[in-house]
């Protein structure tokens, strides 16, 4: 009955209802049509029309990220609870969801204590400071066929400057706490940002000498123009980006610039009430921004073969998002730890060489494909399948020849089944004494 | 133009996520590396020694509970122990082979929560911590069916255990040896003993040499890392461990990685003897009527348990009264600690913290 | 090889090595221990840790009882290697207890030394740090003393020699005036 009932709504009739009206937010190009159109009726100059859409979409961004800082509190919290085998929040409304809210509300009520000795404009700014680049990535990122907030020609060096950017503001706050757990921390993030940075430009290198292009905008119509994600023609350099990517997020197995078990809470062990909670809403954020880099560059962003034209691309994009963002939480939830010194030779001895033989590699490919005129439909499953090998001989490789040699004793203990000591030359003691005592 | 420096004194501890209680640890810090580490216990000293005087034996019980309070009946069994030893006092055949279970249960429980927290002091981010107190929250639910108490449990009386198990008992102890545990086992032998980032982490981390091993007196996990084979359990029987086979593991390095492994090993053993001990399970009381007010005879006793720390040794002096005259334990956690300047001086801040964590001390037993 | 099961060395047998290499170090032995001469216990450690028979490289532990007249010392010492257990009393002076430090033999007591320091207030000669372990630095008096905070008729309290008077103590308090300076 009920089925039959729907057929009578004549379903070409309902999408002739919003097609090409504003309210038609598959696409939010028909807002911004709107938008242009009424302020022009309404005489405003030709530069304040530009201002105002610029500021509706900022605002709207403003708002999305807002909305991701509440919800990915709960994502994560949930994703990593089930990991841990328990349930995660669940108490506070539906499924838990309004746990964010009850922890903002806490954050809030809190005292936000300062060292009496901090500078405090560095100390106050630090959170805020972390904060900004995060939301400003996502002004070149685009989240559909017409909307992209600004269309940068250079927008892949802007990400790179911004995601540069948190980094600082985490030195600023273990700088200015005046705490030498912060300290370290801080130290240990300028450490980590001279060495990640090269395996990071390195590898998003060869994703633009494909698309020939900065603009974001323009990898992702490459990617639909050859039809092939990135990741399929860059596995390498997606891998390079995402490990060295979460080490410049400080997230496990990276963390080292707030390693909870070692340095208590690095950066921030000084930072209470709501400037921690910008530190902690913001470490999300930066986790989305970096996932939406990630889902722009090698996951085709807006576009999905052949679903975009079902689904609105905004969709598609936040759906990649998010998938992006589960890989991150994920590595969260399940890795140790490295040391310092074990991350800064990860990077030095394995991203960086790899990085630049992918750029060698496909320099050499984009030159082959230009210069021999053939078509894309021959050079692109040929690239997929050269740079795939490529990418599983330079693991083997540098594991096979470069690994850590810590493997020299087995890994299982031996087994006595009754108690049997070697003879051992009595220590003296001297040796112990030597060293001073222990006070 | 040489930079000056001085070398940064930080305090780890006494409020530090890894100092696994209120231990504080003063380390002096040349940029990552330590100098010199200090270190100060005492924060949870609660003066047993001295209570023990003024209580009567059977009273003493729950203050064995409360040294380590992750492995309180291998606690209340050393006591119980000595005690016998001293008054002369023969247990039942049956309160020995529970005295064998609980111990056991108790070692896997302990190791469970010490193999989580290495991995946390490692940089994992509480999964396998929790991971770990799912395994151990089943072995505190068998303890919590036979004696009421999860934690401190004041299971173990003079002259037996407090209560006989109940009917449910056996068949949740043989799904759990039998089916849930060596699933969990097996799950840390793939997630813990084959990853690579621990192996980095851990290898050659906190080496002990078996000289300094027996010249400081370690023992447990500590001692047999560094490859020697010795467990109280075969050098010096207690209760029934004469007539269980099982073996000891035995490391090849001395490093927070080998005393990993063992732990892992051991929770394996302590399976099998638990499995022998049900099958062997006699009937019978499981208590002896000893008196509440015992008075064992002017004298003096050391008895010596292998706990999931090392060697746990009660000195019991006598003067034939109704309390002990003087009441000493050799805590494993705090003659372990000996070694810490030695094992940490020379490497990084991170691995002090996985060298502290793989000594696996109690801070309750510590300090006493 | 090693006893199958730990064996008990009875004082005679240990007093009868220690007396091949040092005749007058031994006090007095019986069934259970052996008890050594203050003076002379540093040698005779040594004689029991280097000694083939008695092979006593593992200190298993120290503890220090108040026998109201005297302080003993007590030493379990074990051969891994043997398998074997036996146990050594140094008796001192109640008033003024002092014995040699044995940490410079085996490490493993240095700890257990400053625990019986603080907690019985014997002196170690010797030993490289012999400072408080478990209570602040300025308590007032050694609690596992049989007459720490003793009821009257008993004997004096220990409070007049341990630890080193701190200015302004009185004795009666048992908090530190300025906590985490130590005064």
């Amino acid at each position: 009955m009920t089925l039959n009932a729907l057929r009578l709504i004549p379903m070409r009739s309902l999408l002739d209802l919003i097609t090409g009206y504003w309210w038609d937010l598959r696409d939010f190009s028909n807002l911004t049509r709107m938008i242009y159109k009424h302020l022009e009726d309404w005489g405003f100059p030709d530069w304040s029309i530009y201002v105002i859409s610029g500021l509706i979409g900022t605002l709207g961004i403003i708002a999305f990220i807002g909305g991701v800082a509440v919800i990915n509190i709960w994502v994560e919290r949930r994703v990593v609870g089930r990991m841990q085998s328990r349930l995660g929040p669940n108490r506070l409304g539906p499924f838990g969801l309004l746990q964010p809210v009850a922890d903002a509300i806490k954050l809030m009520q809190k005292e936000v204590l300062q060292p009496a000795s901090a500078p405090g404009l560095i100390y106050t700014l630090a959170p805020i400071a972390f904060t900004v680049p995060g939301i400003a990535v996502f002004a070149v990122v685009p989240w559909g066929r017409h909307a992209v907030l600004a269309s940068l020609d250079v927008g892949l060096l802007y990400i790179l400057g911004m995601s540069s950017l948190a980094v600082l503001s985490v030195f600023m706050a273990g700088y200015s706490s005046n705490n030498k757990y912060s300290l370290f921390g801080a130290m240990r993030v300028i450490a980590m940002l001279v060495s990640y940075e090269i395996p990071i430009v390195a590898g998003l290198l060869g994703v633009v000498l494909f698309a020939g292009t900065m603009d974001l905008q323009g990898i992702v119509l490459f990617q639909e123009e050859n039809w092939a994600f990135m990741v399929m023609l860059q596995p390498l350099a997606f891998l390079i980006y995402f490990f060295a990517i979460s080490a410049e997020l400080n997230r496990t197995p990276a963390d080292i610039a707030e390693a909870e078990s070692e340095i208590v809470g690095g950066y921030h062990t000084e930072y209470s009430g709501m400037k921690f909670g910008l530190f902690y809403a913001a470490e999300l954020i930066n986790a989305v921004s970096v996932s939406a880099i990630i889902a722009t560059l090698f996951l085709g962003g807006w576009w999905a073969y052949k679903l975009d034209e079902l689904v609105p691309g905004w969709m598609i994009f936040i759906g990649k998002v998010y998938g992006v963002y589960f890989l991150f939480v994920w590595t969260r939830g399940t890795l140790p730890r490295f040391r310092i010194d074990q991350l800064l030779a990860f990077a030095w001895k394995w991203l960086t060489p790899m990085a630049i033989i992918n750029v060698v590699v496909v320099a050499a490919e984009v030159l082959a494909w230009e210069e021999s005129g053939w078509s894309a439909g021959f050079w692109i499953p040929v690239f997929i399948a050269v740079n795939g090998a490529l990418t599983g001989a330079l693991i083997f490789g540098f594991v096979k020849f470069f690994a850590p040699k810590f493997q020299r004793f087995p890994t299982r203990p031996r087994f006595y089944p009754d108690i049997d000591v070697p003879s051992l030359p009595a220590v003296t003691g001297a040796e112990f004494m030597a060293k001073g005592g222990q006070a | 133009m040489p930079i000056k420096v001085e070398p940064v004194e930080v305090n780890i501890g006494p409020q530090h996520p890894s100092t696994h209680g209120v231990f504080r640890m003063v380390a002096k810090i040349d940029g990552e590396r330590i100098v010199d580490v200090k270190m100060v216990v005492g924060y949870l000293h609660r003066s047993m020694e001295k209570l023990a005087e003024e209580r009567t034996f059977t009273q003493n019980i729950p203050f064995t509970d409360r040294m380590d309070y992750l492995a309180a009946m291998s606690g209340n069994l050393g006591y119980c122990l000595s005690v016998e030893k001293l008054a002369n006092i023969e247990v039942p055949e049956r309160a020995q082979y529970l005295r064998v279970i609980f111990g056991e249960l108790q070692r896997v429980a302990s190791h469970c929560m010490a193999t989580g927290a290495f991995i946390n002091d490692c940089g994992a981010w509480q999964t396998p911590v929790m991971w770990c107190f799912r395994d151990r929250e089943r072995v505190l639910d068998l303890f919590e069916m036979t004696c009421g108490a999860r934690l401190t449990t004041n299971y173990m009386r003079i002259g037996g255990v407090a209560f006989d198990i109940p009917d449910e008992f056996l068949p949740a102890l043989e799904k759990l040896v039998n089916d849930e545990l060596p699933k969990a086992f097996e799950e840390y032998e793939e997630l813990i003993v084959g990853n690579e980032i621990i192996m980095m982490r851990a290898r050659d981390v906190g080496v002990v040499t078996p000289e300094l091993a027996i010249n400081a007196s370690l023992s447990g996990p500590m001692l047999r890392s560094a490859g020697i084979a010795w467990d109280i359990r075969k050098a010096d029987p207690y209760c029934v461990y004469d007539r269980m086979k099982f073996d000891i593991p035995v490391g090849y390095n001395g490093d927070a990685y080998d005393r990993m492994t063992i732990r892992i090993e051991e929770m394996k053993q302590s399976l099998r003897i638990i499995r022998q001990a049900v099958g062997d399970l006699p009937g019978g009381a499981h208590k002896t009527d000893v008196p509440l007010a015992i008075r064992p005879p002017a004298g003096e006793a050391y008895s010596r348990v292998e706990s999931p720390k090392g060697e746990l040794g009660f000195y019991v002096v006598s003067d034939g009264g109704p309390a002990p005259y003087r009441w000493h334990v050799r805590a494993p956690s705090l003659i372990n600690l000996s070694v810490l300047r030695e094992m940490t001086v020379g490497q990084t801040i991170a691995d002090a913290i996985v060298t502290l964590g793989s000594i696996d001390i109690n801070v309750g037993e510590v300090d006493r | 090889m090693p006893h199958p099961r730990t064996m008990l060395l009875s004082g005679e047998e240990v007093a009868d090595r220690i007396r091949r290499s040092l005749p007058e170090a031994v006090q007095s032995a019986n069934d259970a221990y052996v008890v050594l001469e203050p003076e002379r216990m540093y040698e005779a450690m040594r004689v029991i840790r280097d000694d083939e028979q008695l092979d006593g490289k593992f200190l298993t532990q120290l503890c220090s009882v108040d026998m109201v007249t005297r302080i003993d010392m007590v030493y379990h010492f074990a051969s891994l290697a043997q398998n074997h257990l036996f146990e050594v009393k140094v008796p001192c002076d109640h008033e003024h207890p002092v014995v040699a430090s044995i940490t410079p033999l085996w490490s493993g007591a240095w700890l257990q030394e400053r625990e019986v320091y603080d907690l019985m207030g014997v002196h170690f000669e010797g030993h490289p740090s012999l400072t408080r372990i478990f209570l602040w630095d300025s308590f007032p008096g050694h609690p596992l003393r049989k007459d720490f905070m003793s009821l009257p008729g008993g004997q004096k309290p220990g409070l007049s020699q341990f630890p080193k008077q701190v200015s302004g103590q009185t004795g009666q308090e048992f908090r530190p005036k300025n906590p985490g300076t130590g005064q």
